[in-house]
């Protein structure tokens, strides 16, 4: 078992498949020869060569447009956006093409393909650097949206995405590349190499879509969350001294349905945290689930933590992202309920 | 259209603009005569053919000129006569009128009710035809909505087709996708987007696997002259060039996208040939009502695609002579008869008075091959039809509509396949 931060296991994940699927192409804006700009395909071009990581123009619709043709025709490529917050020239690409080729032509052809970017804040990128995306994605039908929140699942996740025969949106929360991240910015950071989730097997394995993970274990309330929030929702429940279950999604669309309804009849109580701003964003949709599916379970109304309905502030980076802080309030809110 | 002209015709119209804004507008609406006299026919045909290989700079003034072999008269002319059999001009020529035949048998339907939807190629099957028989049968087309003479050309049931329009249980895609979306892996036809340009870049890129996958083959994308104003045709052109993808972007200037004339996607560009040349594209012009002119350029470009000289952009010159689709009528926005006085002409005629020309032909022939096909069509359909249409019931289970949106059905949609069977009772 090797220590992997996120960038090490995302480019495991893609070395390994790479060196096993001759099918397994790498592209994208700075991905080549310089190994991308948060250095998750470095050396690859030198190990697989050049026509197998390559760099492209700055052109995101292109990217995806290119990655369409190739898995079209049998390969199985895996583009780079260089962050989300510049995948919107490839919307197009991504929700009228991809997702729907395999519909619209019945199953003549199919695009598997993985389109890998970075998503969310912390790192003071401002509007443009730090957005989250996922629920203009999760709406579409035909396609499959996942984010990990530590090594162990990047690269088994990455590796299940890769093999999918169906599109796959890969986000990667850039603030969890390096460590766990609590939200709690004025804490010296804390590497992945001291976690057990960044012990990572070598060569391949798999983590399946569509399964969440239980991070804590409790029964008085269920934490819904994903990518960065998984962590600050683990300390709350730690700091609070409460008996949680805090349910990491991983894969949002499909989604582990049973997973949260079990936990939620369980504990009687739902708190759903995303990064993402409020209106229309995906925890609107977890949040409908859960009374959907377990209303006489419930013992108070669910709450949402998450970012504010403004764009990313930068010197405000802090005052929109959801930490520990607003979680905590939440979450006495509904201990609180009767 | 010369600046000259359009201003001309403005003046006359009485459209002068009102500010500084310039708004292009077409030279003949409505109730104008249409007089294509500025339009000059090159009397010496052709530019010349270089080697297919050769530097891309080379093809510079191609893209300014117009290919043609075809004379009116029924004569060939030029470098670029392909070197092509009576039996495969014939070829050609009944799958342009098949093209036709079917097209004509469809929009009648339509009006009947038969279907939703229905769109002509009606004037440009000498695109179409002309292009697939320089083709490879295995190579990928990435058509747009007036390229069905490709299936057409590649053997293609038409039958299946038939069925694809009438959206019923013989449709190869389950009335998926609305009438001449059509999906053919069999005959190397991509899935038709409704969403314009798209494919361009897709199709590039599945010429970049061919490559990459050390084949011979390559690709052949199609867009009107309207939808490349899309950024899609950039990035097809940039990636197409940076990657030297050996493919052939085709731009069929048919001069209406809908209602809009060709001057609002072409802004001051000299011609949609002359945008590859930025790119360091190779590029041709093409009459694309001559069958035998646009053979040869794709046998030029698909020659140069295959031996690794890198893509070609090929503008097909022509005219919609029909409206956009069924939905559409086009003598709301231009003459009535601008598609007959058009000085291209018919691309079925043009070959037909050659092979006549050169005694390989009758209008005998022609005449008893129009009514077989008319009769074949027919037939056809009947046999399409019986298999179910909207109009009536398309035989066709509701519940298929959650099939085929994942190549494994997702629990939520089995949960909604679920809601649905409760909703039908």
């Amino acid at each position: 078992m090797a220590k992997m931060s996120m960038i090490e296991a995302i480019r495991d994940a893609m070395d390994v498949k790479m060196t096993e699927d001759r099918d397994v192409l790498v592209f994208g804006e700075d991905v080549g020869y310089f190994g991308g700009v948060f250095r998750c395909t470095a050396g690859l071009q030198e190990k697989h060569g050049l026509h197998r990581c390559f760099d492209t123009p700055i052109s995101e619709g292109g990217i995806v447009g290119i990655a369409i043709g190739m898995a079209a025709n049998g390969l199985r490529p895996v583009a780079e956006i260089q962050f989300a917050d510049y995948i919107y020239p490839a919307y197009d690409q991504i929700a009228s093409e991809a997702s729907r080729l395999r519909y619209r032509s019945n199953g003549d052809f199919t695009a598997p393909l993985t389109i890998r970017t970075p998503v969310g804040g912390g790192i003071y990128g401002g509007t443009t650097h730090s957005q989250s995306p996922e629920a203009l994605f999760t709406h579409i039908s035909g396609l499959k949206t996942v984010i990990p929140s530590n090594p162990y699942d990047a690269k088994g996740l990455l590796i299940s995405a890769i093999e999918d025969n169906d599109p796959v949106l890969f986000l990667e929360p850039k603030r969890l590349y390096n460590g766990p991240f609590d939200g709690d910015h004025q804490k010296p950071s804390v590497g992945w190499k001291s976690h057990e989730l960044g012990e990572v097997p070598e060569g391949h394995y798999t983590v399946p879509l569509a399964k969440a993970r239980k991070i804590t274990e409790g029964n008085d309330l269920t934490i819904l969350a994903y990518g960065t929030m998984v962590w600050v929702a683990e300390a709350v429940v730690k700091n609070m001294g409460i008996s949680a279950d805090v349910l990491d999604l991983r894969s949002l669309l499909p989604l582990d349905l049973d997973a949260i309804v079990e936990s939620v009849k369980k504990t009687g109580r739902c708190v759903i945290i995303h990064e993402a701003t409020r209106t229309s964003g995906f925890g609107g949709e977890l949040s409908a689930l859960v009374q959907e599916h377990c209303f006489y379970y419930l013992e108070a109304p669910i709450q949402r933590v998450t970012g504010w309905d403004t764009p990313y502030p930068h010197a405000q980076e802090w005052a929109f992202f959801p930490g520990q802080k607003r979680l905590t309030r939440a979450v006495k809110t509904i201990m609180k309920a009767a | 259209m010369g600046q000259s002209a359009e201003n001309k015709a403005r003046a006359e119209r009485n459209l002068s603009n009102q500010s500084k804004l310039f708004v292009p507008e077409p030279q003949f609406r409505p109730g104008d005569t249409p007089d294509y006299s500025h339009i000059s026919i090159p009397t010496n045909h052709s530019p010349n053919r270089p080697d297919p290989l050769c530097d891309a700079h080379d093809t510079v003034e191609h893209a300014l000129k117009l290919i043609r072999v075809l004379r009116f008269n029924g004569e060939t002319e030029g470098e670029w006569k392909p070197d092509l059999s009576a039996d495969k001009m014939r070829e050609g020529l009944r799958h342009m009128m098949r093209t036709r035949a079917m097209d004509e048998r469809m929009f009648t339907m339509q009006r009947q009710g038969k279907m939703s939807f229905y769109m002509k190629s009606t004037g440009e099957e000498a695109v179409s035809v002309g292009h697939a028989m320089a083709l490879r049968d295995d190579d990928m087309t990435f058509p747009t909505y007036r390229q069905q003479g490709i299936l057409i050309a590649r053997g293609a049931s038409m039958k299946e087709m038939m069925c694809q329009v009438l959206s019923n249980s013989g449709d190869p895609l389950d009335g998926k996708s609305i009438p001449v979306l059509y999906s053919f892996k069999k005959h190397g036809f991509f899935s038709i987007s409704g969403n314009l340009a798209t494919q361009l870049i897709q199709g590039v890129g599945w010429a970049m696997a061919e490559a990459y996958k050390n084949t011979d083959g390559i690709a052949s994308v199609f867009t009107g002259e309207g939808a490349t104003a899309e950024g899609d045709f950039h990035y097809a052109l940039n990636f197409a060039s940076t990657y030297r993808a050996p493919c052939i972007i085709n731009v069929v200037n048919n001069q209406w996208a809908i209602s809009s004339f060709q001057g609002i996607a072409a802004g001051r560009g000299e011609t949609f040939a002359a945008r590859g040349t930025g790119y360091g594209l190779a590029t041709l012009r093409v009459d694309g009502n001559d069958m035998l002119a646009v053979y040869a350029a794709t046998k030029w470009a698909a020659e140069r695609a295959r031996n690794g000289g890198g893509a070609t952009i090929i503008e097909h010159y022509t005219y919609r002579k029909e409206g956009h689709s069924t939905s559409d009528d086009p003598s709301k926005y231009r003459p009535e008869n601008e598609g007959d006085v058009w000085p291209f002409g018919d691309p079925v005629e043009r070959l037909k008075n050659h092979l006549i020309h050169i005694e390989e032909w009758t209008q005998e022939k022609h005449d008893a091959l129009a009514e077989e096909l008319k009769k074949e069509v027919r037939e056809t359909f009947k046999a399409a039809e019986a298999m179910g249409s909207v109009a009536n019931s398309t035989q066709l289970p509701d519940n298929t509509m959650f099939e085929q949106v994942y190549e494994t059905e997702p629990d939520h949609l089995l949960r909604q396949r679920e809601m649905f069977k409760g909703e039908i009772g």
